[in-house]
């Protein structure tokens, strides 16, 4: 047994999870129609490939670009693109944005996949080429792509490879039942992350609560005879889940603030996308599929599918059975961290791992918001340690550059603070407002820069045109004047 | 189908501003039981007096400040100050003594600076010591415990006491009171007796006075409960004992003829009350762990200092408004090092 740390704060919170822990994984029908957003990730643009009426097969790319964030989109079923248009995306923000749709044919081709021979003759380039190209992306719910988390650069020596198995947030058990189904593909998938990142320490965290996935990958681990690769039991405590957090768990080590794990030799991924890297390394198919959790009591029958990306939420539902009459909220992700949705007409996407139907009784509904009685609860369970009634005052005053003393970006928006909060304020919101402004108040102070930039080049520009032109008719008199004197000398020659 | 969209967390809320105020208040019950066992009813007179101005100064200032009334006399905030302020007083108290404090507690000491969660000062405090400086033959005339055979009143007498100042004609004034144990340490050093003489006397029991020892228990009892409910922490009630505490047990190992025993000083007046309940008011205390400490051991040293030679026999209030005074300091320095960042 390993040896694992603590952090600051965290929450036991109600875990929720056997509503969909023990049953088996369910293949989810092919959907009559598939969409895809062509912002897979919030701010990053991909450009269609595809045009309405085009045919396409399952594992073609309809959408990719060349933005540093981006990775390529496919299509999870053989159809014909019916059109490219502004639907509801799954985002906080709620609004529209363009969406390739996608009829599906229901014969469900194929482009021939193109496996890897041998993941151990090729170089990590390589390897994180093809990654990109199977448009893998971190599917713990952040949806990084891994590819360049894969690349850390040459200045930062990575030692540990973990793989994210602590599902901390109540309710969601995707990855769960994926360890425990599929445990070798998530073992093979972190030899072929760990040979891409020539490190020899492989970990494989997973709550100590899921006694059937540790011995599932244990299994696998002895079948793989590789002795890099261990699975260790972490305690149950939210937000363990967070790459900063486990990786203090698992290996002690702090992650700076405003670093990333590469800075302390880790790198993290969840156990879904190392089952995906074997999938596109050693099958050679691209991404088009995800385990997703549907729970909550507001559903009929909870349970975790195996669907297509692009599948409309409605349809999951309609396949365990539809609503209960107690559905009150849907949300996409955990309870903590996930955001609600404005209807069920959207499609999941790569970073999706939860769908809650959560009913009245699951959310706050209305919460009776008190003043702040300085109890202190919210910094006793701040993972980061953080001052949250500090931050609190501060961001309700606009006070940006008190919010930047008591590090407010090293807010994680977990949410501890504001669930213990007897005055239950919303601490939460109070935050991420902090934080839009600042960054909106940073962008414009750029902006104004740049402008003060162009204004004092266009000054010195006109005062050097203006000492040029000086200096241009000072030449001419002078010549003149020469000429002048000449002309008299001449003159007086003669 | 369509859904409301709120923003994350969404999970419900684990606690509540009423639920923390109602556990207080039932964790004040022990202590209260006891001190009606021993000084007789007037106690609860005094509290149901506090209570009632007290939601009705809370319920006219929130009219006046135009604040939702029903709603904000829910979270019982009004309720905690009155009950704090109300055991805090002699039992015998007249009334306008409990309405007068009780209305500068509400309307002064708390909502002209802002209402709950504003207030820097401990407001059931702030109304004791205004009591305290501006009538002080009133605030210290204490019933004898009834053990010592102080004259059974019943409850006709005890409002006639409260509210008229009558006592039943057969009584002398003189009789029934008698100075707190405190008092009578500080009095008797005064004339030049020790204390192991001093203990002697009747008023003094086994470790502080009669029937005051049991009242401490009654809120150590309380304050232990509010601690395993996770409603109040460990670190403002053992640091203001420890404060205490330590100061005494030096001052006792120098001198036993002139210093009261340890045991003495966290039983006596109102130290099991102030450390559980009156201290650990978050609004008014420090809020860093760390902080709550040395908050709890400042005002634990004060209460000390002011006790042996300060001018008043008991120091809680005293101590906690100081205490009060520090609380952003200490929040200042005592910030904890941020995960990831350097200290």
């Amino acid at each position: 047994m390993l040896k694992t740390w603590r952090f600051h704060g965290g929450l036991r919170l109600p875990a929720h999870k056997n509503l969909s822990a023990h049953r088996p994984i369910v293949n989810a029908e092919l959907p009559k129609q598939l969409i895809y957003p062509l912002q897979q990730r919030p701010g990053v643009q991909l450009k269609a490939t595809v045009a309405p009426g085009d045919t396409v097969l399952r594992g073609q790319i309809i959408a990719d670009s060349d933005h540093f964030l981006a990775t390529p989109l496919h299509a999870a079923s053989s159809g014909t693109v019916k059109s490219i248009e502004d639907r509801i995306i799954p985002h906080p923000s709620g609004l529209s944005d363009p969406c390739i749709i996608i009829d599906t044919d229901g014969r469900d081709e194929a482009l021939p996949p193109e496996p890897v021979e041998d993941y151990r003759l090729e170089p990590a380039a390589t390897l994180r080429a093809k990654i990109r190209q199977a448009g893998i992306v971190g599917l713990g719910g952040a949806a990084f792509p891994t590819s360049i988390k894969l690349n850390p650069g040459p200045q930062r020596h990575i030692d540990t490879l973990i793989l994210n198995g602590a599902e901390c947030e109540p309710y969601i058990t995707c990855d769960n039942v994926l360890m425990q189904a599929e445990p070798d593909a998530i073992v093979q998938g972190a030899l072929i992350l760990m040979h891409a990142l020539q490190v020899g320490d492989g970990i494989i965290a997973v709550e100590d609560h899921m006694t059937e996935a540790f011995q599932a990958l244990s299994a696998a681990i002895e079948q793989s005879r590789d002795r890099r690769l261990t699975v260790v039991k972490i305690p149950a405590l939210y937000p363990t889940g967070g790459e900063k957090q486990l990786i203090r768990v698992v290996t002690g080590k702090e992650t700076p603030s405003g670093g990333i794990p590469a800075d302390v030799g880790v790198i993290c991924q969840n156990v879904g996308t190392a089952a995906a890297v074997y999938n596109a390394i050693c099958r050679g198919l691209p991404l088009t599929e995800r385990v997703v959790t549907v729970t909550g009591q507001g559903v009929k029958q909870q349970q975790n599918m195996r669907a297509r990306i692009g599948t409309p939420i409605s349809d999951l539902i309609n396949q365990c059975g539809g609503y209960q009459d107690s559905v009150e909220r849907l949300i996409m992700g955990g309870p903590m961290m996930g955001f609600a949705l404005p209807e069920d007409d959207i499609p999941i996407v790569k970073a999706t791992n939860c769908i809650l139907a959560a009913a009245g009784s699951e959310v706050a509904t209305s919460k009776e918001t008190r003043p702040c009685i300085r109890c202190g609860d919210c910094a006793k369970a701040c993972p980061v340690d953080l001052l949250p009634q500090q931050l609190y005052w501060h961001s309700r005053a606009g006070n940006l550059e008190k919010c930047k003393e008591f590090s407010l970006f090293d807010c994680i928006e977990c949410g501890c603070c504001e669930v213990v909060c007897p005055s239950q304020i919303p601490l939460v919101q109070y935050y991420r407002a902090a934080k839009s402004k600042t960054i909106a108040k940073a962008k414009e102070a750029e902006k104004a820069a740049i402008a003060k930039r162009r204004h004092d080049f266009l000054l010195e520009r006109k005062a050097r045109e203006q000492a040029e032109r000086a200096e241009r008719s000072r030449r001419k008199k002078e010549a003149l004047a020469k000429l002048k004197a000449a002309e008299t000398a001449t003159e007086g020659a003669e | 189908m369509k859904f409301s969209t709120v923003m994350s967390p969404h999970l419900q809320p684990v606690n509540s501003v009423d639920r923390v105020m109602l556990q207080v208040l039932l964790a004040l019950i022990p202590g209260i039981a006891a001190m009606t066992w021993f000084f007789g009813i007037g106690v609860l007179i005094n509290i149901a007096l506090a209570v009632a101005v007290a939601l009705l100064a809370e319920a006219s200032i929130l009219g006046l400040r135009g604040r939702p009334i029903g709603s904000t006399l829910k979270d019982l905030s009004a309720i905690v100050t009155a009950v704090l302020l109300a055991i805090s007083l002699p039992v015998i108290a007249p009334w306008w003594i409990t309405v007068v404090g009780v209305l500068f507690a509400i309307v002064i000491a708390k909502h002209l600076y802002g209402g709950l969660g504003y207030n820097p000062f401990n407001p059931a405090m702030a109304g004791y010591v205004l009591l305290l400086v501006s009538f002080p033959m009133q605030m210290t005339a204490w019933l004898a415990p009834i053990e010592l055979g102080s004259a059974a009143l019943n409850e006709v007498d005890w409002l006639k006491l409260i509210f008229l100042e009558q006592l039943p004609a057969n009584i002398e004034f003189d009789a029934v009171t008698m100075a707190t144990p405190l008092d009578s340490v500080r009095t008797q050093l005064g004339l030049g007796r020790s204390v192991p003489e001093i203990k002697t006397d009747s008023v003094f029991g086994l470790l502080a006075g009669k029937g005051w020892e049991w009242v401490a228990g009654g809120y150590l009892l309380g304050g232990l409960w509010l601690m395993w409910r996770k409603i109040i922490g460990w670190q403002i009630p053992v640091g203001l004992l420890l404060g205490l505490g330590l100061f005494a047990s030096i001052c006792y190992a120098i001198d036993n003829n002139q210093f009261a025993a340890p045991s003495f000083h966290l039983v006596a007046g109102a130290t099991m009350l102030g450390a559980f309940f009156i201290a650990t008011d978050p609004v008014t205390a420090a809020t860093s762990v760390n902080g709550r400490l040395i908050y709890g051991l400042l005002i634990g040293s004060l209460v000390y200092v002011i006790r042996v030679w300060g001018g008043y026999p008991d120091a809680m209030a005293f101590a906690v408004l100081l205490g009060n005074l520090t609380a952003p300091a200490i929040d200042y320095f005592t910030r904890p090092r941020v995960f990831g960042q350097k200290a």
